[in-house]
C-alpha cells in the first residue's frame, strides 16, 4: 500500500498538493468487486431456478469466467494505475455481469431461437474488451501522448464512419447502417470505436484553439457570439452528423458525435452561447432530415404513438417502410414488470423479438427486475458518468479534462439515447446499452473508454513525485513504521 | 474549465433523472394500462397460463384441460362430450376467443374475478399456482343426453330444451348439428382449418348456431296454448268444457280468406278442450281477433315474448307483432305470421303452465365456486312473473293432458305419469313451399300436481316428406324421452 505510506509521510506538508494525494484505493475497489462478480452469480443462479427448476450447470464457470476479468482487470490496474478511480472497474463489472445473466437468460428463450449461445459469445467479447482495458493500461503511461495524433484520430474517425457505407462492406439491419461485415467473424459497429477516437481529436483540437474561440467574440443580448471563422468547426461536425444522419439513417450516432462535441466546446471555452448555437443547429439539422427521411419519420411516428405502429406493423400493410411493433412490445415489457418486476427468467420481454438483447435488453430488466431494478441501473450509469466527471475535474491538463469529460458525456448521452428510446421518452434509435446489450463492438469499445478514463484519474490522483534532493524524506519513510 | 464540468455534471444528472421519471411514468402510474392492454400478448398467455378451471354438470366435470407444447400457451381446454355440451358451454380457444358460458363466467374459470382475489394473493404469497374457480350447472346429464341421442338419431336440424318448472332450472339445452369446442381450443393450424370449417360461410348447417337460445322458429299450433291462456286470463272463456261459438269455416275479419284447419276435425262450436286437442286453427284464430292485437301481445309478453333472457347466456327476443289488423292478430295467434319463437320461449310456456300459472326465470348457472369448493355466488330461483292464475293454469293443464291422452301428442305418454302436451305443425318459406317445422312442448307432472320437467322440441326437417311432419310424430317422443329421464334420475 504506497498509496498510504505517503498520506502518512510527516514530509506531507511540505510536498505539493498533490503529494497529499489521496490513498490508492485498490482495497476498496476490490472489495466492491467482489460483489460485482457475486450479484451477478446469484442473478445467473437465479434465472436458472426460475426457468429449469435447477442451478444452472454453466454457473461455475460463468462465475469464474466473470471473476477472471474482474481480477485480471484489477491486478492490472493495480499494477499500471494505482490510483485510479476505484469505482468505475466495479461499475463495469456489474453492468457486465448483469448484462451477461440477462443475455444468457434471453439466450434460454423459445421464442428467440437464433439467440441460442450468444451469451458464451458476449463472455469472449467481454474478456476482449478487458485485454483492450489492459492494453490501454500498459501501453497508455499518460494520456497527454493521444495528444500527439490529433488529426490522425481525425482521419481514422471519419475512415471508421464511412466504412458502413462501403458497398460490399456495409450491412442494412433494419433500416440503420451502422454495421460492417467481416467475412467469418459477423458484424461490427464502426461507431463504437469512433465515439472513442472523435473524443481524442475534439480534446486535442480544443485544447490548442480554444482560447481562440473563447475570446473572440462579440456581445450581443447577453450572449457572446463566435465570430464568424470560428464558426467553421462546429459547422463542420454538424455537417458530418448531418451526413450519418442521411445517409446512415441513424439519428443516435449522429445525436451522440454532435453532442460530445457541443459538451467539449462549452467545457473548452466556457461560453454557454455555443449550447444555444448547439441545440439550435441540431434541431434545425434532425427536423430538416426527417422531413424527408421515411426511415427517420417511421421513427418518429412510432415514437408519437407507437399503438398505432403496432397495428401497422400486425396488419402487413407494404408503404415502403419498416414498420416495427417493438416499441409497443418494449412499453408493455415495462409496464407488464410493474414495481418491483415478474423476476429473472419469468416475463416475456422475448416478445420483441429481434434485438432483444441488444438494442432493447433494458426492456427485459423493465419487465423481469421492474422499476425498482431499472432505476438501479440508471443509477449505475448515473455514477459511471459522474465518476467520468469527477476525473476530468481532478486531472490537471485542459487535454485530459476535455477527453474525460467527452468520454464521460458521450458515454451519459448514449445511455440516454437508447434507454430514453426503449422507455419512449424520445424517438427509438439503434444503440447497445454500453457494457449491458449484446454486440462485441459496444463491450470492447466500452472497456477501452473505461481504460482511458482510468488512465485519466490514476494521472489525477498519483501524487507529484517528492521533491528530489531530499534524502531525509526518504530516510523517513523507510524508518518509520506503519 | 471546472464551472463549465460542474454544469456538465449537473446535465448529466438531469438526463439521469429524466430517465428515471420516465421509467416511473410507464412502470408505476402507467404499468396497469399496460399490463392489461387486450394486444398485450401476456394477457392471453396469463389466460393460459394455469388450468381453468371446469364447468361441471351433476357434480362430474364436462369440461377439461390439457397442456400444449407448441407456443407461448401452456393449457388449452378439452371437452367431453363437446358436441353434446356445446350450447351449454360454448368454446374457449387460444386462437378464436371464447363465447357463451366459457365467456360470460370467464372472470371464475380463468381466476382474475375480483372475489378470488384475496384467495389469489393468499396464493402468490404461498407460492401456490393460480387456479380458476368452477362453474356447476343446472343441467342434467340423463336429459342433455336423452335430448342430443334424440337429435342425433332425428338427423335434421333442430333444438330441445327441458326446464324445471318450480325454480327455472335448465335441464337440458340441446342444439343440433353441433360441433366439439375441443376441435377449436387450441392455437395450431389444425384448430385454424377445424374454425373454418366451422363457419357458416363455408358450412350450410352452422353447427356453431345454439339454436335453443339463438334461433327462432314460428311456433305454429303450440302457440295455441298461450291463446288458450289468454282467454282464459281475459275471462272470454272461464271452463275447458265450455262451447266456444265458433263457426266452421271462419272467414278472417275484414277479409274474405277462410282460416283452414288441418283435415276434416271436428271444430264447430268445439270445446276448448276439444279445439287444443284436434287443433283447431279456426278456434284459436278466432279467439286471438275477439281478444285483438294488445291483449295478446299484453299476454305474450308476461310469458317472455319481445324480451331477451339471460340465462346467463342470452337467448334471443321471441316475435309477437305490434299494431296488427284482426286478420293477422287471427294467424299470429295460431303462431303464424309474424310470431317467432326460440326453443327456451316455448319451453317456458309450458313451464310456466306446469308450474301453476307462475313463470320462474330461466337460469343455468347453479353456483360459482372457489379452486376449493367454496361457493362464490349462488343463484335463487327466481319468479319472473304471473302470466295466468293458478285456476286457469289448472285449467290448461287439464286441456293439454288431454291432448296426450287422445289428442295428437298421444306419442309423449309415459306410463304411470301424468303429461300435458301440445304439438305444433309450423309452415314457413314463400306460400309454405318448405317444409314445416315440428314442434312439441309438455310436461310431465307428479301425483302430488307438482312438476318436474317441461320440456320444447323443434325439429327443421329439409329431408323428410312433408306429411310425415308434424309435431306428435317427430318432436313427441324426443321429449318423451327427456322427461323420462329427469323423472328416472329423481328416483
Amino acid at each position: 500500500m504506497s498509496g498510504t505510506n505517503t498520506s502518512h509521510s510527516p514530509q506531507h506538508h511540505t510536498s505539493t498538493i498533490g503529494a497529499i494525494g489521496a490513498p490508492s484505493r485498490r482495497n476498496t475497489e476490490l472489495a466492491l468487486l467482489v460483489f460485482a462478480v457475486v450479484i451477478p452469480v446469484f442473478a445467473y443462479a437465479n434465472v436458472g431456478l426460475a426457468i429449469n427448476d435447477s442451478v444452472p450447470p454453466g454457473l461455475l464457470s460463468y462465475g469464474l469466467g466473470l471473476g477472471l476479468l474482474a481480477g485480471v482487470g484489477h491486478l492490472v490496474v493495480r499494477k499500471f494505475a494505482p490510483y485510479a478511480d476505484p469505482l468505475m472497474l466495479p461499475l463495469a463489472t456489474l453492468l457486465n455481469g448483469i448484462g451477461l445473466v440477462v443475455i444468457w437468460r434471453l439466450d434460454q428463450s423459445k421464442r428467440l431461437s437464433n439467440y441460442a449461445d450468444a451469451a458464451p459469445r458476449q463472455l469472449l467479447y467481454s474478456a476482449l474488451g478487458v485485454t483492450l482495458l489492459a492494453v490501454v493500461l500498459v501501453f497508455l503511461k499518460d494520456h497527454r501522448v493521444l495528444q500527439r495524433y490529433t488529426y490522425i484520430s481525425m482521419a481514422g474517425a471519419l475512415f471508421l464512419l464511412i466504412l458502413p457505407l462501403v458497398p460490399g462492406l456495409g450491412a442494412n439491419i433494419y433500416g440503420a447502417k451502422i454495421w460492417i461485415k467481416i467475412p467469418g467473424l459477423g458484424t461490427l459497429q464502426p461507431g463504437e470505436f469512433a465515439k472513442i477516437i472523435l473524443a481524442v481529436f475534439f480534446a486535442g483540437y480544443l485544447m490548442v484553439k480554444r482560447d481562440a474561440l473563447a475570446l473572440a467574440s462579440r456581445r450581443f443580448m447577453g450572449l457572446y457570439l463566435p465570430r464568424g471563422r470560428d464558426l467553421g468547426p462546429i459547422l463542420v461536425v454538424w455537417v458530418i452528423s448531418i451526413l450519418i444522419l442521411v445517409f446512415e439513417t441513424d439519428l443516435g450516432t449522429s445525436l451522440l458525435f454532435f453532442g460530445m462535441f457541443v459538451i467539449m466546446l462549452y467545457v473548452a471555452t466556457e461560453r454557454t452561447s455555443w449550447i444555444v448555437f448547439g441545440l439550435l443547429m441540431s434541431a434545425v439539422g434532425a427536423v430538416s432530415v426527417a422531413s424527408f427521411e421515411p426511415h427517420i419519420q417511421t421513427r418518429v411516428q412510432a415514437w408519437l404513438d407507437p399503438a398505432r405502429e403496432f397495428k401497422l406493423s400486425r396488419s402487413g400493410i407494404q408503404d415502403g417502410v419498416v414498420h416495427s411493433e417493438q416499441a409497443m412490445q418494449a412499453l408493455w415489457a415495462f409496464g407488464s414488470g410493474g414495481t418491483l418486476g415478474t423476476g429473472l427468467g419469468q416475463g416475456n420481454s422475448d416478445l420483441i423479438g429481434f434485438a432483444a438483447n441488444s438494442d432493447f435488453i433494458l426492456a427485459t430488466f423493465g419487465e423481469e427486475l421492474g422499476l425498482a431494478g431499472v432505476m438501479a441501473i440508471l443509477l449505475l450509469y448515473g455514477l459511471i458518468v459522474e465518476r467520468g466527471v469527477r476525473t476530468a475535474l481532478a486531472a490537471r491538463d485542459p487535454f485530459g479534462k476535455l477527453l474525460a469529460i467527452g468520454l464521460s458525456g458521450a458515454f451519459g448521452l448514449q445511455v440516454f439515447v437508447v434507454a430514453g428510446g426503449v422507455m419512449g421518452l424520445i424517438p427509438l434509435t439503434g444503440m447497445t446499452l454500453p457494457f449491458v446489450a449484446y454486440g462485441g463492438s459496444s463491450v470492447i469499445a466500452n472497456w477501452a473508454l473505461i481504460g482511458i478514463l482510468l488512465r485519466i484519474s490514476d494521472t489525477a490522483r498519483r501524487p507529484a513525485p517528492a521533491p528530489a534532493g531530499d534524502p531525509d524524506a526518504e530516510m523517513t519513510q523507510v524508518v518509520r513504521p506503519s | 474549465m471546472n464551472k463549465p464540468l460542474r454544469r456538465i455534471a449537473i446535465f448529466c444528472g438531469l438526463l439521469v433523472l429524466a430517465l428515471l421519471i420516465r421509467d416511473n411514468w410507464i412502470q408505476y402510474v402507467k404499468a396497469d394500462e399496460l399490463r392489461t392492454d387486450t394486444k398485450n400478448r401476456r394477457v392471453s398467455i396469463e389466460r393460459y397460463a394455469s388450468p381453468r378451471g371446469d364447468i361441471i354438470v351433476g357434480g362430474d366435470p364436462i369440461t377439461g384441460h390439457a397442456t400444449t407444447t407448441s407456443g407461448d400457451f401452456k393449457y388449452k381446454r378439452t371437452y367431453k362430450d363437446g358436441p353434446m355440451w356445446a350450447p351449454v358451454t360454448g368454446f374457449v380457444s387460444q386462437a378464436f376467443g371464447a363465447n357463451q358460458l366459457e365467456n360470460l363466467e370467464d372472470g371464475i374459470l380463468s381466476g382474475n374475478d375480483d372475489r378470488l382475489f384475496f384467495r389469489n394473493t393468499l396464493d402468490m404469497l404461498t407460492g401456490k399456482k393460480k387456479e380458476g374457480g368452477n362453474v356447476v350447472t343446472t343441467l342434467n346429464a340423463a336429459a342433455q343426453k336423452a335430448a342430443y341421442n334424440g337429435l342425433k338419431k332425428q338427423g335434421g336440424k333442430g333444438a330441445v330444451v327441458a326446464l324445471e318448472p318450480s325454480t327455472g332450472k335448465i335441464l337440458a339445452l340441446s342444439s343440433f348439428p353441433s360441433y366439439d369446442p375441443s376441435s377449436i381450443a387450441g392455437n395450431s393450424s389444425k384448430d385454424a382449418e377445424a374454425w373454418k370449417k366451422l363457419d357458416k360461410k363455408n358450412n350450410p348447417d352452422d353447427p356453431m348456431l345454439n339454436r335453443a337460445l339463438r334461433e327462432t322458429y314460428p311456433p305454429g299450433s303450440t302457440f295455441k296454448v298461450l291463446t288458450a291462456a289468454a282467454a282464459l286470463e281475459d275471462g272470454l272463456y272461464t271452463d275447458a268444457d265450455q262451447k266456444t261459438k265458433s263457426p266452421l269455416p271462419w272467414t278472417m275479419p275484414g277479409t274474405t280468406t277462410q282460416l283452414k284447419n288441418e283435415g276434416n276435425i271436428p271444430c264447430e262450436n268445439a270445446t276448448l278442450r276439444a279445439a287444443l286437442q284436434y287443433s283447431c286453427n279456426t278456434v284459436f284464430g278466432k279467439i286471438g281477433s275477439d281478444l285483438g292485437n294488445e291483449k295478446m301481445l299484453a299476454e305474450a309478453k308476461k310469458f317472455g315474448f319481445t324480451e331477451e333472457q339471460f340465462t346467463p347466456v342470452r337467448s334471443s327476443a321471441s316475435v309477437f307483432s305490434d299494431n296488427m289488423n284482426p286478420s293477422q292478430t287471427a294467424l299470429s295467434s295460431i303462431g303464424q305470421f309474424n310470431t317467432a319463437a326460440t326453443p327456451l320461449q316455448m319451453a317456458m310456456v309450458a313451464s310456466a303452465v306446469a308450474n301453476h300459472g307462475t313463470l320462474m326465470k330461466p337460469y343455468m348457472v347453479d353456483e360459482l365456486q372457489a379452486p376449493n369448493v367454496d361457493t362464490i355466488e349462488k343463484t335463487e330461483p327466481e319468479e319472473m312473473s304471473k302470466p295466468m292464475s293458478a285456476e286457469n293454469a289448472q285449467i290448461l293443464q287439464s286441456m293439454m293432458e288431454t291432448v296426450v291422452e287422445k289428442g295428437t301428442g298421444t306419442n309423449a305418454k309415459i306410463p304411470g305419469v301424468k303429461v300435458g302436451g301440445k304439438t305444433g305443425t309450423a309452415q314457413h318459406g314463400v306460400d309454405n313451399s318448405e317444409n314445416p317445422y315440428a314442434w312439441f312442448i309438455s310436461y310431465a307432472k307428479g301425483d302430488d300436481g307438482s312438476s318436474p320437467v317441461a320440456v320444447a322440441v323443434v325439429i327443421e326437417d329439409d329431408n323428410a316428406v312433408r306429411d310425415d311432419i308434424s309435431g306428435g310424430g317427430l318432436a313427441a317422443p324426443i321429449a318423451r324421452n327427456v322427461m323420462e329421464a329427469v323423472i328416472d334420475s329423481k328416483k
